[in-house]
């Protein structure tokens, strides 16, 4: 270990006053891991984006992503499916949060439910895709018992599993559970005295819940839905999975890319890249912002 | 509060219940049709006889330990030292770990193509062997932030200081210190992180595909694309470990010191 050097070394220089910053070997394994494979690879995307074939700065790049039908349309349908599986699971999740925390449901309902979002949050990527395949899929158990029990034949309407929609139906499944997990602990620290002091002020339980627990909830959950907003953005293995390449969002578009530069353009490939950088990094700015506006109140 | 809940409550709760068991017993049933008119268990004996799952899975599992020692390796030294005597880079160690967060592995896993490959400084990409390596330094990178904070939790919990003097006096050099007296100390905390990991790793998709390896998140994938059953037999595998991992976690949380708190 690069430490005991450090501990040999400094007695033996035996001038105090002269001591050199050995502390910092402690931790250099650490910072040349971070900037050797995360650092400099992402910073090595982000100046390519921003760079012509032979080197000199361009801003075309950058431009092409907004230009091209193909790439604007990928982020788009990126922003969608994830604006919108945050969404829905942002309140889908609070609703069950709120089920479990507020509603009085015996305790194994809580334990239970936290126990299987912690492992649901988790379970993405490829055999989430099967397993909705072979739920909703055209030999599916679902869409069996909906033909042959209600007589609803799923696939004669303009039902579309490998869709948008249906990819937001995927996401839903670690989505939900994820918020459940964030946001239980928010909702734990709504003390029981707020609501006896709104009481005590006359206010009725709509007051007590428009004038403090939502405003004071609100940060939370403004801050987890951006959260799973670049979860989903982020996300490909699910995607690739459920629908192949026949879904066109970014991070399919990048995939493709780095298989084989499908675009014909290196410098574009990277754009491509610091757009996704650029999103997730918006939005976990967005996150850091409205966690430290939740941390007023809930601690 | 009324005794046994409110009627909303019980009807959200089972509203998401449906929403998440459904596909959990559809799956397995579909898992169970593999012989025309009977259930049996056939899907799940093709797979687990298939050559290809035990390779992709034994490289998987083989890859995941070695991201846990390499990550215990970068961590623990780490956050013992920071704590120690420069608790003023706290923020900017825990903002890094975060990094991997913000920057998608996709993102990750290119820019290690591009700076890695044949032809630069450090030719990762030229032999099998630095693929393989790099490719577990990748899962390392994943797993960081989960692995920063169990570490840093566990951490919390003991008067790491005192420690370190009694150590000192003792005769310990700081090899002696991590590995016998901070390590044991910070042991469930480390083992609830490389639960989290394990289970992060096995199913990794996006660098082992990247990176042309063997793994198992790859197979299921090209699995997929031409399979029926076996792909509904393996969501319920993952399923399953993804639960052990889980329910690992929880169970050390248990022990973990009660000031802690719990990881995850």
């Amino acid at each position: 270990m690069t430490d005991t050097t450090a501990n040999v070394s400094a007695p033996a220089a035996g001038n105090r006053s002269v001591r050199l910053p050995t502390q910092w070997i402690g931790v250099a394994p650490f910072f040349i891991f971070a900037v050797l494979f995360l650092v400099l690879p992402t910073m090595y995307l982000i100046v390519g984006a921003f760079q012509t074939p032979d080197g000199s700065f361009t801003l075309d790049n950058v431009f092409k992503l907004f230009q091209e039908d193909n790439i604007r349309a990928s982020y788009w349908i990126s922003i969608k499916i994830s604006f919108w599986s945050a969404l829905l699971g942002a309140l889908a999740g609070f609703a069950i949060a709120l089920a479990i925390v507020r509603g009085g449901l015996p305790d194994w309902v809580r334990s239970s439910t936290m126990t299987f979002s912690g492992v649901a949050s988790n379970f993405a990527g490829v055999p989430l895709a099967f397993a909705f395949l072979a739920t909703l899929g055209r030999l599916g158990l679902v869409t069996i018992i909906l033909r042959d029990v209600f007589g609803f034949n799923l696939y004669a309407t303009s039902f579309n599993l490998l869709s948008s929609w249906g990819l937001i139906a995927v996401y839903l499944y670690f989505q939900i559970p994820l918020m459940i997990v964030i946001i239980t602990p928010a909702l734990d620290g709504i003390k029981k005295e707020w609501g006896e002091a709104a009481a005590t002020l006359g206010a009725t339980n709509a007051q007590y819940w428009r004038m403090v627990v939502i405003p004071v909830l609100w940060p939370s959950f403004l801050g987890t839905l951006v959260l799973l907003f670049a979860n989903a953005f982020g996300a490909i293995a699910t995607a690739y999975a459920f629908t192949g390449s026949s879904l066109n969002i970014v991070p399919i578009s990048l995939y493709a890319q780095i298989r084989g530069d499908v675009l014909g353009d290196p410098n574009l490939g990277y754009a491509l890249a610091f757009g996704m950088i650029f999103i997730t990094g918006v939005a976990n700015i967005f996150y850091i912002w409205f966690r430290t506006r939740s941390e007023r109140w809930l601690k | 509060m009324k005794k046994g809940g409110h009627w909303w409550a019980w009807l959200t709760f089972f509203l998401g219940m449906g929403y998440f068991i459904i596909p959990l017993v559809a799956t397995f049933e579909f898992s169970m049709r593999m012989k025309r008119g009977e259930y049996s268990f056939e899907a799940y004996r093709v797979v687990f006889a298939s050559s290809q799952f035990q390779q992709t899975f034994t490289y998987s599992v083989v890859a995941a330990i070695f991201t846990i020692i390499l990550g215990v390796l970068i961590v623990v030294p780490t956050a013992y030292w920071v704590r120690l005597r420069m608790p003023y880079l706290r923020p900017i160690i825990e903002f890094i770990t975060l990094l991997p967060l913000v920057i998608p592995a996709i993102v990750i896993v290119f820019g290690y193509i591009r700076m890695y490959g044949t032809n630069s400084w450090l030719p990762f990409l030229g032999t099998t062997t630095g693929t393989n390596i790099l490719l577990v330094i990748g899962y390392a990178v994943l797993a960081l932030p989960y692995m920063y904070r169990a570490v840093d939790t566990g951490l919390r919990t003991i008067d790491v200081k005192t420690l370190t003097e009694a150590a000192q006096i003792m005769g310990a050099g700081w090899a002696t210190i991590i590995g016998r007296v901070i390590l044991p100390n910070v042991l469930i905390a480390v083992l609830s992180g490389a639960f989290l990991t394990f289970a992060i790793v096995l199913g990794e998709f996006t660098m082992a595909s990247l990176l042309n390896r063997p793994a198992f998140g790859p197979y299921m994938q090209n699995l997929g694309a031409n399979r029926a059953y076996e792909p509904a037999a393996l969501a319920i595998i993952a399923f399953l470990l993804t639960w052990g991992c889980m329910t690992a976690i929880q169970f050390l949380a248990r022990y973990a010191p009660k000031s802690a708190n719990r990881p995850n």
